[in-house]
Protein backbone atom coordinates (compact mmCIF):
# COMPACT_ATOMS: atom_id res chain seq x y z
CA UNK A 1 0.00 0.00 0.00
CA UNK A 2 2.79 2.18 0.69
CA UNK A 3 4.49 1.88 -2.30
CA UNK A 4 1.10 2.69 -4.85
CA UNK A 5 1.14 5.87 -2.10
CA UNK A 6 4.60 6.47 -3.57
CA UNK A 7 3.67 6.18 -7.07
CA UNK A 8 0.58 8.06 -6.47
CA UNK A 9 1.27 11.45 -4.67
CA UNK A 10 -2.05 12.89 -3.94
CA UNK A 11 -4.05 14.96 -1.66
CA UNK A 12 -6.82 13.79 0.52
CA UNK A 13 -4.69 10.56 1.09
CA UNK A 14 -4.56 9.10 4.97
CA UNK A 15 -7.93 7.59 4.60
CA UNK A 16 -6.90 6.19 1.45
CA UNK A 17 -5.24 3.00 3.15
CA UNK A 18 -8.32 2.42 5.77
CA UNK A 19 -10.12 -0.39 3.76
CA UNK A 20 -7.01 -2.81 3.07
CA UNK A 21 -6.21 -1.70 6.81
CA UNK A 22 -9.13 -2.94 8.22
CA UNK A 23 -9.13 -6.32 5.98
CA UNK A 24 -5.48 -6.83 6.80
CA UNK A 25 -6.82 -6.35 10.71
CA UNK A 26 -9.94 -8.64 10.45
CA UNK A 27 -7.62 -11.29 8.40
CA UNK A 28 -4.94 -11.02 11.73
CA UNK A 29 -8.17 -11.72 14.18
CA UNK A 30 -11.05 -12.54 12.42
CA UNK A 31 -12.62 -9.52 13.35
CA UNK A 32 -12.62 -5.71 13.90
CA UNK A 33 -12.55 -5.25 17.58
CA UNK A 34 -13.29 -1.77 19.25
CA UNK A 35 -9.68 -1.38 20.06
CA UNK A 36 -8.46 -2.23 16.60
CA UNK A 37 -10.41 0.27 15.40
CA UNK A 38 -9.29 2.77 17.60
CA UNK A 39 -6.02 1.48 16.94
CA UNK A 40 -6.39 2.42 12.89
CA UNK A 41 -8.01 5.58 13.60
CA UNK A 42 -5.33 6.98 15.42
CA UNK A 43 -2.61 5.75 13.12
CA UNK A 44 -4.50 7.17 9.80
CA UNK A 45 -5.45 10.45 12.36
CA UNK A 46 -8.76 10.23 11.30
CA UNK A 47 -11.71 10.38 13.55
CA UNK A 48 -12.85 6.71 14.75
CA UNK A 49 -16.50 7.59 13.86
CA UNK A 50 -15.11 7.32 10.25
CA UNK A 51 -13.53 4.18 10.75
CA UNK A 52 -16.59 2.19 12.67
CA UNK A 53 -18.55 3.64 9.81
CA UNK A 54 -16.28 1.88 6.86
CA UNK A 55 -16.38 -0.84 9.04
CA UNK A 56 -20.06 -1.65 9.07
CA UNK A 57 -20.42 -0.74 5.69
CA UNK A 58 -19.50 -3.57 3.86
CA UNK A 59 -20.74 -6.97 4.58
CA UNK A 60 -17.41 -8.75 3.90
CA UNK A 61 -16.20 -6.71 7.35
CA UNK A 62 -17.50 -7.89 10.60
CA UNK A 63 -17.38 -5.95 13.75
CA UNK A 64 -18.16 -9.05 16.08
CA UNK A 65 -16.15 -12.24 16.39
CA UNK A 66 -17.05 -14.67 13.42
CA UNK A 67 -15.97 -18.61 13.05
CA UNK A 68 -12.57 -19.52 11.55
CA UNK A 69 -14.29 -20.39 8.22
CA UNK A 70 -17.02 -18.28 6.80
CA UNK A 71 -19.66 -19.90 4.88
CA UNK A 72 -21.40 -17.68 2.08
CA UNK A 73 -24.35 -19.15 0.21
CA UNK A 74 -25.61 -16.85 -2.32
CA UNK A 75 -29.06 -16.35 -1.93
CA UNK A 76 -29.91 -14.09 -4.99
CA UNK A 77 -32.64 -14.88 -7.99
CA UNK A 78 -30.50 -17.10 -10.19
CA UNK A 79 -29.76 -19.34 -7.10
CA UNK A 80 -33.09 -19.77 -5.59
CA UNK A 81 -34.46 -20.94 -8.84
CA UNK A 82 -31.19 -23.78 -8.50
CA UNK A 83 -32.72 -24.53 -5.08
CA UNK A 84 -30.33 -22.89 -2.80
CA UNK A 85 -32.59 -23.30 -0.25
CA UNK A 86 -31.99 -27.03 0.30
CA UNK A 87 -28.37 -25.84 0.49
CA UNK A 88 -29.21 -23.70 3.32
CA UNK A 89 -31.35 -26.02 4.92
CA UNK A 90 -28.14 -28.74 4.26
CA UNK A 91 -25.67 -26.26 6.20
CA UNK A 92 -27.90 -25.63 9.18
CA UNK A 93 -28.17 -29.09 9.57
CA UNK A 94 -24.78 -30.24 8.83
CA UNK A 95 -23.92 -27.22 11.38
CA UNK A 96 -27.08 -26.86 13.57
CA UNK A 97 -26.68 -23.40 13.33
CA UNK A 98 -28.69 -21.09 11.06
CA UNK A 99 -28.00 -18.31 9.26
CA UNK A 100 -25.70 -15.35 10.93
CA UNK A 101 -24.79 -17.63 13.79
CA UNK A 102 -21.34 -19.70 14.46
CA UNK A 103 -20.67 -22.53 15.47
CA UNK A 104 -19.95 -23.59 19.47
CA UNK A 105 -16.24 -23.99 18.82
CA UNK A 106 -15.81 -21.42 16.37
CA UNK A 107 -15.21 -23.31 13.45
CA UNK A 108 -17.55 -22.14 11.24
CA UNK A 109 -19.76 -19.19 10.35
CA UNK A 110 -22.60 -19.44 8.40
CA UNK A 111 -23.85 -16.26 5.81
CA UNK A 112 -26.15 -15.67 3.27
CA UNK A 113 -24.72 -13.50 0.94
CA UNK A 114 -25.91 -11.65 -2.23
CA UNK A 115 -24.96 -12.80 -5.84
CA UNK A 116 -21.32 -13.76 -6.07
CA UNK A 117 -21.32 -14.22 -9.97
CA UNK A 118 -21.36 -17.91 -9.97
CA UNK A 119 -24.94 -18.07 -11.32
CA UNK A 120 -24.06 -20.31 -14.40
CA UNK A 121 -23.15 -22.70 -11.91
CA UNK A 122 -25.79 -22.36 -9.04
CA UNK A 123 -25.96 -22.83 -6.74
CA UNK A 124 -23.22 -21.38 -5.50
CA UNK A 125 -21.54 -20.74 -2.21
CA UNK A 126 -17.74 -18.77 -1.17
CA UNK A 127 -16.37 -20.13 1.65
CA UNK A 128 -13.32 -17.96 3.03
CA UNK A 129 -12.17 -16.87 -0.75
CA UNK A 130 -12.83 -19.84 -2.65
CA UNK A 131 -15.83 -20.22 -4.34
CA UNK A 132 -17.54 -23.90 -4.34
CA UNK A 133 -20.40 -24.28 -7.62
CA UNK A 134 -23.04 -26.57 -8.37
CA UNK A 135 -24.09 -27.89 -4.78
CA UNK A 136 -26.06 -30.79 -3.78
CA UNK A 137 -26.67 -31.74 0.05
CA UNK A 138 -24.02 -34.73 -0.44
CA UNK A 139 -21.20 -32.21 -1.68
CA UNK A 140 -22.27 -29.88 0.67
CA UNK A 141 -21.57 -32.68 3.54
CA UNK A 142 -18.27 -33.63 1.79
CA UNK A 143 -16.82 -30.02 1.41
CA UNK A 144 -17.73 -28.83 5.18
CA UNK A 145 -15.79 -32.25 5.82
CA UNK A 146 -12.66 -31.15 4.22
CA UNK A 147 -12.62 -27.37 6.25
CA UNK A 148 -9.86 -27.48 8.46
CA UNK B 1 -28.46 -11.82 -36.28
CA UNK B 2 -25.07 -14.47 -34.74
CA UNK B 3 -23.24 -15.12 -32.48
CA UNK B 4 -19.66 -13.07 -32.88
CA UNK B 5 -16.43 -13.04 -30.89
CA UNK B 6 -15.33 -9.22 -30.30
CA UNK B 7 -14.55 -9.10 -27.14
CA UNK B 8 -14.06 -12.98 -26.06
CA UNK B 9 -12.24 -13.79 -29.18
CA UNK B 10 -9.09 -14.71 -27.00
CA UNK B 11 -11.10 -16.79 -24.25
CA UNK B 12 -10.70 -20.40 -24.65
CA UNK B 13 -7.71 -19.37 -26.91
CA UNK B 14 -4.87 -17.89 -24.65
CA UNK B 15 -3.49 -19.24 -21.41
CA UNK B 16 -4.29 -16.40 -19.55
CA UNK B 17 -1.21 -17.62 -17.19
CA UNK B 18 0.93 -17.18 -20.03
CA UNK B 19 1.11 -13.57 -21.85
CA UNK B 20 3.20 -15.36 -24.87
CA UNK B 21 -0.16 -16.93 -25.93
CA UNK B 22 -1.70 -13.52 -25.89
CA UNK B 23 1.09 -11.08 -27.94
CA UNK B 24 0.85 -14.62 -30.44
CA UNK B 25 -2.64 -13.47 -30.79
CA UNK B 26 -1.88 -9.46 -31.62
CA UNK B 27 -1.50 -8.91 -27.98
CA UNK B 28 -0.04 -5.38 -27.26
CA UNK B 29 -0.38 -4.74 -31.25
CA UNK B 30 -2.86 -2.28 -30.47
CA UNK B 31 -1.05 -0.25 -27.63
CA UNK B 32 1.94 0.04 -29.88
CA UNK B 33 0.08 1.21 -32.70
CA UNK B 34 -1.76 4.03 -30.73
CA UNK B 35 1.66 4.82 -29.32
CA UNK B 36 3.91 5.35 -32.44
CA UNK B 37 1.01 6.05 -35.06
CA UNK B 38 -1.99 8.15 -33.34
CA UNK B 39 -2.13 11.04 -31.34
CA UNK B 40 -4.44 10.98 -27.84
CA UNK B 41 -6.63 12.94 -29.56
CA UNK B 42 -6.72 10.27 -32.81
CA UNK B 43 -7.24 7.58 -30.16
CA UNK B 44 -10.21 9.48 -28.90
CA UNK B 45 -11.75 10.36 -32.09
CA UNK B 46 -11.69 6.70 -33.14
CA UNK B 47 -13.16 5.64 -30.46
CA UNK B 48 -15.92 7.93 -30.94
CA UNK B 49 -16.36 7.56 -34.62
CA UNK B 50 -16.44 3.64 -33.38
CA UNK B 51 -20.09 4.38 -31.43
CA UNK B 52 -19.09 2.23 -28.53
CA UNK B 53 -21.34 2.43 -25.95
CA UNK B 54 -20.57 1.70 -21.62
CA UNK B 55 -21.12 -2.09 -20.95
CA UNK B 56 -21.85 -1.79 -17.46
CA UNK B 57 -25.60 -0.78 -18.27
CA UNK B 58 -25.42 2.90 -18.09
CA UNK B 59 -24.41 3.07 -22.27
CA UNK B 60 -22.94 6.71 -21.95
CA UNK B 61 -20.61 7.04 -24.94
CA UNK B 62 -16.85 5.97 -24.33
CA UNK B 63 -15.28 8.15 -26.47
CA UNK B 64 -17.43 11.03 -25.15
CA UNK B 65 -16.49 10.62 -21.42
CA UNK B 66 -12.51 9.98 -22.83
CA UNK B 67 -12.58 13.22 -24.40
CA UNK B 68 -14.34 15.34 -21.47
CA UNK B 69 -11.48 13.35 -19.22
CA UNK B 70 -9.09 14.62 -21.97
CA UNK B 71 -10.02 18.22 -22.20
CA UNK B 72 -10.28 18.21 -18.29
CA UNK B 73 -7.09 20.31 -16.95
CA UNK B 74 -4.71 18.51 -14.54
CA UNK B 75 -1.52 16.52 -14.85
CA UNK B 76 -3.30 13.99 -12.31
CA UNK B 77 -6.05 11.85 -14.39
CA UNK B 78 -7.13 8.26 -13.60
CA UNK B 79 -8.58 5.05 -15.34
CA UNK B 80 -10.36 3.05 -13.37
CA UNK B 81 -11.58 -0.48 -14.66
CA UNK B 82 -14.99 -1.97 -12.97
CA UNK B 83 -14.61 -4.92 -11.98
CA UNK B 84 -17.49 -4.52 -9.33
CA UNK B 85 -19.59 -7.02 -11.34
CA UNK B 86 -22.70 -6.94 -8.34
CA UNK B 87 -25.55 -7.49 -11.00
CA UNK B 88 -27.44 -10.05 -10.00
CA UNK B 89 -27.13 -12.86 -12.50
CA UNK B 90 -24.12 -11.20 -14.26
CA UNK B 91 -20.67 -13.14 -14.35
CA UNK B 92 -19.88 -12.27 -17.83
CA UNK B 93 -16.46 -9.97 -16.36
CA UNK B 94 -15.12 -13.07 -14.04
CA UNK B 95 -15.37 -15.13 -17.25
CA UNK B 96 -13.53 -12.63 -19.21
CA UNK B 97 -11.13 -11.63 -16.04
CA UNK B 98 -10.14 -15.76 -15.97
CA UNK B 99 -9.66 -16.03 -19.40
CA UNK B 100 -8.54 -12.79 -21.06
CA UNK B 101 -6.49 -10.66 -18.03
CA UNK B 102 -4.35 -9.30 -20.99
CA UNK B 103 -6.55 -7.55 -23.29
CA UNK B 104 -7.87 -5.06 -20.16
CA UNK B 105 -4.69 -4.10 -19.32
CA UNK B 106 -3.45 -3.49 -22.93
CA UNK B 107 -7.14 -1.30 -23.23
CA UNK B 108 -6.53 0.34 -20.00
CA UNK B 109 -2.91 1.61 -20.95
CA UNK B 110 -4.62 2.70 -24.37
CA UNK B 111 -7.09 4.52 -22.09
CA UNK B 112 -4.58 6.28 -20.12
CA UNK B 113 -2.32 7.28 -23.54
CA UNK B 114 -5.72 8.91 -24.65
CA UNK B 115 -6.56 11.16 -21.70
CA UNK B 116 -3.30 11.59 -19.92
CA UNK B 117 -3.47 9.29 -17.10
CA UNK B 118 -0.03 7.50 -16.35
CA UNK B 119 -1.95 4.94 -13.85
CA UNK B 120 -4.86 3.54 -12.64
CA UNK B 121 -7.06 0.77 -10.83
CA UNK B 122 -8.93 -2.49 -11.18
CA UNK B 123 -11.64 -2.29 -8.75
CA UNK B 124 -12.17 -6.22 -8.04
CA UNK B 125 -15.09 -6.78 -6.08
CA UNK B 126 -14.28 -8.60 -2.87
CA UNK B 127 -16.34 -11.86 -4.04
CA UNK B 128 -13.78 -12.53 -7.20
CA UNK B 129 -10.66 -12.70 -4.56
CA UNK B 130 -9.66 -15.80 -6.18
CA UNK B 131 -8.87 -14.03 -9.28
CA UNK B 132 -6.18 -11.57 -7.62
CA UNK B 133 -3.69 -13.63 -8.15
CA UNK B 134 -4.02 -14.12 -11.99
CA UNK B 135 -4.45 -10.75 -12.19
CA UNK B 136 -1.88 -9.61 -10.64
CA UNK B 137 -0.02 -11.91 -13.01
CA UNK B 138 -0.69 -10.89 -15.95
CA UNK B 139 0.13 -7.40 -15.06
CA UNK B 140 3.26 -8.52 -13.92
CA UNK B 141 4.04 -10.42 -17.51
CA UNK B 142 3.47 -7.49 -19.12
CA UNK B 143 5.65 -5.06 -17.20
CA UNK B 144 8.30 -7.69 -17.23
CA UNK B 145 8.09 -8.00 -21.33
CA UNK B 146 8.65 -3.96 -20.96
CA UNK B 147 5.37 -4.16 -22.75
CA UNK B 148 3.58 -1.76 -20.38
CA UNK B 149 4.51 2.04 -19.45
CA UNK B 150 1.50 2.21 -17.51
CA UNK B 151 1.17 1.86 -13.50
CA UNK B 152 -2.21 -0.54 -12.70
CA UNK B 153 -2.88 -1.21 -8.96
CA UNK B 154 -5.60 -3.34 -7.77
CA UNK B 155 -8.17 -2.40 -5.24
CA UNK B 156 -10.25 -5.11 -3.74
CA UNK B 157 -13.76 -3.84 -2.83
CA UNK B 158 -15.40 -5.54 0.43
CA UNK B 159 -18.90 -6.96 -0.54
CA UNK B 160 -21.07 -3.55 -1.69
CA UNK B 161 -23.01 -3.83 -4.29
CA UNK B 162 -23.48 -0.44 -4.95
CA UNK B 163 -20.28 0.36 -5.03
CA UNK B 164 -20.33 -0.81 -8.77
CA UNK B 165 -21.57 2.46 -9.19
CA UNK B 166 -19.35 4.79 -10.15
CA UNK B 167 -18.98 7.62 -7.76
CA UNK B 168 -19.35 4.61 -4.98
CA UNK B 169 -16.53 3.17 -6.31
CA UNK B 170 -14.22 5.71 -6.39
CA UNK B 171 -15.29 6.49 -2.69
CA UNK B 172 -14.20 2.84 -1.84
CA UNK B 173 -10.81 3.41 -3.48
CA UNK B 174 -10.46 6.24 -1.12
CA UNK B 175 -11.24 4.43 1.92
CA UNK B 176 -14.63 5.55 2.56
CA UNK B 177 -18.15 4.20 3.48
CA UNK B 178 -19.03 3.39 -0.63
CA UNK B 179 -21.85 6.05 -0.62
CA UNK B 180 -23.13 7.74 -3.56
CA UNK B 181 -22.18 11.23 -4.38
CA UNK B 182 -23.73 14.13 -5.94
CA UNK B 183 -23.06 14.76 -9.46
CA UNK B 184 -22.40 17.80 -11.26
CA UNK B 185 -18.89 17.11 -10.71
CA UNK B 186 -18.85 14.16 -13.20
CA UNK B 187 -16.37 11.90 -12.87
CA UNK B 188 -14.47 12.93 -16.17
CA UNK B 189 -13.83 16.42 -14.87
CA UNK B 190 -13.64 15.80 -10.90
CA UNK B 191 -13.14 11.83 -9.76
CA UNK B 192 -10.70 10.01 -7.64
CA UNK B 193 -9.22 12.25 -5.15
CA UNK B 194 -11.06 15.28 -7.14
CA UNK B 195 -8.70 14.59 -10.46
CA UNK B 196 -10.04 13.87 -13.77
CA UNK B 197 -11.04 9.97 -13.61
CA UNK B 198 -12.47 7.27 -16.59
CA UNK B 199 -14.71 4.54 -14.62
CA UNK B 200 -15.32 1.97 -18.00
CA UNK B 201 -16.57 -1.15 -17.02
CA UNK B 202 -14.36 -4.21 -18.18
CA UNK B 203 -16.05 -5.31 -20.59
CA UNK B 204 -16.42 -1.86 -22.32
CA UNK B 205 -12.60 -1.48 -22.02
CA UNK B 206 -12.38 -5.84 -23.68
CA UNK B 207 -13.70 -3.61 -26.85
CA UNK B 208 -10.58 -1.30 -27.44
CA UNK B 209 -7.71 -2.91 -28.38
CA UNK B 210 -9.93 -4.40 -31.42
CA UNK B 211 -11.02 -0.73 -32.79
CA UNK B 212 -7.80 0.38 -32.27
CA UNK B 213 -6.28 -2.66 -34.68
CA UNK B 214 -9.38 -2.94 -37.15
CA UNK B 215 -10.52 0.75 -36.90
CA UNK B 216 -13.58 2.64 -36.37
CA UNK B 217 -15.60 1.51 -39.37
CA UNK B 218 -15.46 -1.93 -38.69
CA UNK B 219 -16.85 -2.15 -35.72
CA UNK B 220 -19.45 0.65 -36.72
CA UNK B 221 -20.86 -2.15 -39.02
CA UNK B 222 -21.72 -4.18 -36.20
CA UNK B 223 -25.05 -3.89 -34.83
CA UNK B 224 -28.12 -1.35 -35.20
CA UNK B 225 -27.62 2.25 -35.56
CA UNK B 226 -27.41 3.17 -31.70
CA UNK B 227 -26.19 0.31 -30.39
CA UNK B 228 -22.42 -0.93 -32.08
CA UNK B 229 -20.54 -3.89 -31.64
CA UNK B 230 -21.46 -7.02 -29.33
CA UNK B 231 -22.87 -8.07 -26.21
CA UNK B 232 -21.58 -10.47 -23.94
CA UNK B 233 -24.64 -11.84 -21.87
CA UNK B 234 -24.45 -14.08 -18.38
CA UNK B 235 -27.51 -16.78 -18.76
CA UNK B 236 -28.49 -17.88 -15.97
CA UNK B 237 -31.90 -19.30 -14.48
CA UNK B 238 -34.08 -21.98 -16.22
CA UNK B 239 -32.28 -23.06 -18.97
CA UNK B 240 -30.08 -26.16 -20.23
CA UNK B 241 -27.02 -24.04 -21.25
CA UNK B 242 -26.65 -21.54 -18.80
CA UNK B 243 -23.01 -19.61 -19.80
CA UNK B 244 -21.73 -16.59 -21.33
CA UNK B 245 -22.84 -15.89 -24.83
CA UNK B 246 -21.56 -13.18 -27.06
CA UNK B 247 -23.77 -12.00 -29.47
CA UNK B 248 -24.23 -8.65 -32.10
CA UNK B 249 -26.53 -5.58 -30.63
CA UNK B 250 -29.65 -5.88 -31.68
CA UNK B 251 -30.07 -10.14 -31.89
CA UNK B 252 -33.19 -11.15 -30.56
CA UNK B 253 -33.95 -12.42 -26.88
CA UNK B 254 -35.55 -15.85 -28.08
CA UNK B 255 -32.13 -16.67 -29.92
CA UNK B 256 -30.08 -15.94 -26.83
CA UNK B 257 -32.76 -17.85 -24.32
CA UNK B 258 -34.31 -20.34 -26.79
CA UNK B 259 -31.95 -21.09 -29.35
CA UNK B 260 -28.94 -20.92 -27.27
CA UNK B 261 -29.60 -21.33 -23.63
CA UNK B 262 -32.39 -24.27 -24.68
CA UNK B 263 -34.74 -22.87 -22.47
CA UNK B 264 -38.55 -24.13 -22.63
CA UNK B 265 -41.70 -22.96 -21.26
CA UNK B 266 -40.13 -19.82 -20.86
CA UNK B 267 -42.77 -17.63 -18.74
CA UNK B 268 -40.56 -14.47 -18.35
CA UNK B 269 -37.18 -13.48 -18.31
CA UNK B 270 -35.52 -10.72 -16.35
CA UNK B 271 -32.96 -8.55 -18.33
CA UNK B 272 -30.19 -6.70 -16.63
CA UNK B 273 -30.71 -7.74 -13.18
CA UNK B 274 -32.35 -6.55 -10.14
CA UNK B 275 -31.78 -3.02 -11.80
CA UNK B 276 -33.28 -4.38 -14.89
CA UNK B 277 -36.81 -5.22 -16.74
CA UNK B 278 -39.28 -8.52 -16.67
CA UNK B 279 -40.41 -9.24 -19.75
CA UNK B 280 -43.47 -11.90 -20.57
CA UNK B 281 -42.84 -14.87 -23.05
CA UNK B 282 -44.92 -12.85 -25.19
CA UNK B 283 -42.12 -9.78 -25.88
CA UNK B 284 -39.67 -12.67 -26.50
CA UNK B 285 -38.58 -11.50 -30.03
CA UNK B 286 -37.67 -8.02 -28.18
CA UNK B 287 -33.86 -6.88 -30.01
CA UNK B 288 -31.11 -7.08 -27.20
CA UNK B 289 -29.99 -3.60 -27.72
CA UNK B 290 -29.27 -0.01 -26.05
CA UNK B 291 -33.06 1.29 -27.51
CA UNK B 292 -34.62 -1.54 -26.16
CA UNK B 293 -33.66 -3.21 -23.12
CA UNK B 294 -29.99 -4.39 -22.17
CA UNK B 295 -28.55 -3.19 -18.67
CA UNK B 296 -25.56 -5.22 -17.43
CA UNK B 297 -26.46 -8.04 -19.85
CA UNK B 298 -27.50 -10.14 -17.62
CA UNK B 299 -30.84 -12.51 -18.42
CA UNK B 300 -31.90 -14.72 -15.75
CA UNK B 301 -34.90 -17.13 -17.58
CA UNK B 302 -37.77 -18.28 -15.56
CA UNK B 303 -40.15 -21.11 -16.37
CA UNK B 304 -44.15 -21.48 -16.57
CA UNK B 305 -43.53 -23.19 -12.66
CA UNK B 306 -42.22 -19.59 -11.50
CA UNK B 307 -44.34 -16.67 -9.54
CA UNK B 308 -43.86 -13.71 -10.16
CA UNK B 309 -44.31 -11.85 -6.85
CA UNK B 310 -41.59 -14.61 -5.49
CA UNK B 311 -39.53 -12.51 -8.42
CA UNK B 312 -39.86 -9.31 -7.32
CA UNK B 313 -40.05 -9.95 -4.33
CA UNK B 314 -36.42 -11.45 -3.72
CA UNK B 315 -35.15 -8.85 -5.99
CA UNK B 316 -36.16 -5.99 -3.90
CA UNK B 317 -34.79 -7.80 -1.49
CA UNK B 318 -31.56 -7.70 -2.83
CA UNK B 319 -32.15 -3.97 -3.40
CA UNK B 320 -33.22 -2.77 0.00
CA UNK B 321 -30.20 -4.62 1.38
CA UNK B 322 -27.47 -3.15 -1.07
CA UNK B 323 -29.00 0.70 -0.87
CA UNK B 324 -26.38 2.49 0.43
CA UNK B 325 -28.61 4.33 2.70
CA UNK B 326 -27.51 8.07 1.67
CA UNK B 327 -30.89 9.32 0.13
CA UNK B 328 -34.09 8.55 1.70
CA UNK B 329 -36.32 7.94 -2.04
CA UNK B 330 -34.01 4.43 -2.08
CA UNK B 331 -33.45 3.50 1.49
CA UNK B 332 -37.32 4.06 2.68
CA UNK B 333 -38.87 3.18 -0.71
CA UNK B 334 -37.38 -0.36 -1.24
CA UNK B 335 -38.14 -1.03 2.57
CA UNK B 336 -41.81 0.15 1.72
CA UNK B 337 -41.76 -2.18 -1.44
CA UNK B 338 -40.65 -5.00 0.48
CA UNK B 339 -43.45 -5.01 2.88
CA UNK B 340 -45.83 -4.63 0.33
CA UNK B 341 -44.74 -7.30 -1.43
CA UNK B 342 -44.53 -9.57 1.89
CA UNK B 343 -48.52 -9.32 2.01
CA UNK B 344 -48.60 -10.07 -1.23
CA UNK B 345 -46.13 -13.02 -1.49
CA UNK B 346 -48.86 -13.88 1.75
CA UNK B 347 -52.16 -13.33 0.01
CA UNK B 348 -52.87 -10.57 2.35
CA UNK B 349 -52.44 -7.68 -0.60
CA UNK B 350 -54.36 -4.71 -0.24
CA UNK B 351 -56.18 -2.88 -3.37
CA UNK B 352 -54.50 0.60 -1.96
CA UNK B 353 -51.44 -1.25 -2.07
CA UNK B 354 -51.89 -1.43 -6.20
CA UNK B 355 -51.99 2.13 -6.08
CA UNK B 356 -49.60 3.10 -3.97
CA UNK B 357 -46.90 1.06 -5.62
CA UNK B 358 -47.11 3.12 -9.03
CA UNK B 359 -46.60 6.10 -6.74
CA UNK B 360 -44.40 4.94 -5.20
CA UNK B 361 -42.27 4.01 -7.66
CA UNK B 362 -42.49 7.57 -9.79
CA UNK B 363 -41.21 9.28 -6.42
CA UNK B 364 -37.82 6.71 -6.03
CA UNK B 365 -37.11 7.07 -9.90
CA UNK B 366 -37.57 11.03 -10.20
CA UNK B 367 -35.71 11.57 -7.13
CA UNK B 368 -33.35 9.01 -5.98
CA UNK B 369 -29.51 10.05 -6.50
CA UNK B 370 -27.95 7.13 -8.57
CA UNK B 371 -29.26 4.17 -10.97
CA UNK B 372 -30.16 1.93 -7.81
CA UNK B 373 -33.05 3.80 -6.56
CA UNK B 374 -33.77 4.91 -9.66
CA UNK B 375 -34.30 1.60 -11.18
CA UNK B 376 -35.47 -0.45 -7.91
CA UNK B 377 -39.32 0.12 -9.06
CA UNK B 378 -38.47 -1.74 -12.31
CA UNK B 379 -39.60 -5.11 -11.81
CA UNK B 380 -42.62 -3.78 -9.54
CA UNK B 381 -43.71 -1.75 -12.64
CA UNK B 382 -43.18 -4.98 -15.49
CA UNK B 383 -44.97 -6.94 -13.30
CA UNK B 384 -47.67 -4.56 -12.19
CA UNK B 385 -47.92 -4.04 -15.67
CA UNK B 386 -47.46 -7.76 -17.95
CA UNK B 387 -48.35 -9.91 -14.83
CA UNK B 388 -51.20 -7.83 -12.70
CA UNK B 389 -53.61 -10.42 -12.28
CA UNK B 390 -50.77 -12.29 -9.96
CA UNK B 391 -51.28 -9.44 -7.80
CA UNK B 392 -54.99 -8.90 -7.84
CA UNK B 393 -55.46 -12.70 -6.96
CA UNK B 394 -53.52 -12.36 -3.72
CA UNK B 395 -55.41 -9.07 -2.53
CA UNK B 396 -57.06 -10.09 1.09
CA UNK B 397 -60.50 -8.39 0.27
CA UNK B 398 -60.91 -10.81 -2.68
CA UNK B 399 -59.86 -14.32 -0.47
CA UNK B 400 -56.12 -14.18 -0.50
CA UNK B 401 -53.77 -16.80 -2.36
CA UNK B 402 -54.93 -18.19 -5.64
CA UNK B 403 -52.32 -20.49 -6.96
Amino acid sequence: MNKAREKLPIQGKGQEDLLELLKEAQNRSGYLSEKTIVKIAKSLDIPISDVYGVATFYSFLSTKPQGKNIIRVCKSLPCFLKNSETIIKSVEEELGIKPGETTPDGKFAFQLTNCIGACDKAPAMLINNDVYTDLTPRKISQILKTCE
Amino acid sequence: MPEKKVVLRNCGVIDPKRITTYLARDGFKALKKALSEMTPEQVIEEIKASGLRGRGGGGFLCGLKWELARKSKGDEKYIIANADEGEVGTFKDRHILENDPFTLIEAMAIAGYAIGAKSGYIYLRAEYHYLLDSLKKAIGQAKKKGLLDFDIDIREGAGAYVCGEETALMESIEGKRGEIRYRPPFPPSRGLWEKPTIINNVETLMNIPRIILNGANWFNQIGTEESKGTKVFSVSGDVKRPGVYELVLGSRLKELVEDLALAEKVKMVQVGGATGRILPYDMIDTPLSFETILGSGAVIVLDKSRDVIDVVYKTLEFLAEESCGKCAPCREGTEVMIEILERFSKGEGLESDLRILPELSNVMMLSSLCGLGQAAPYPVIDSLQYFRSAYENRIREKGGVMI
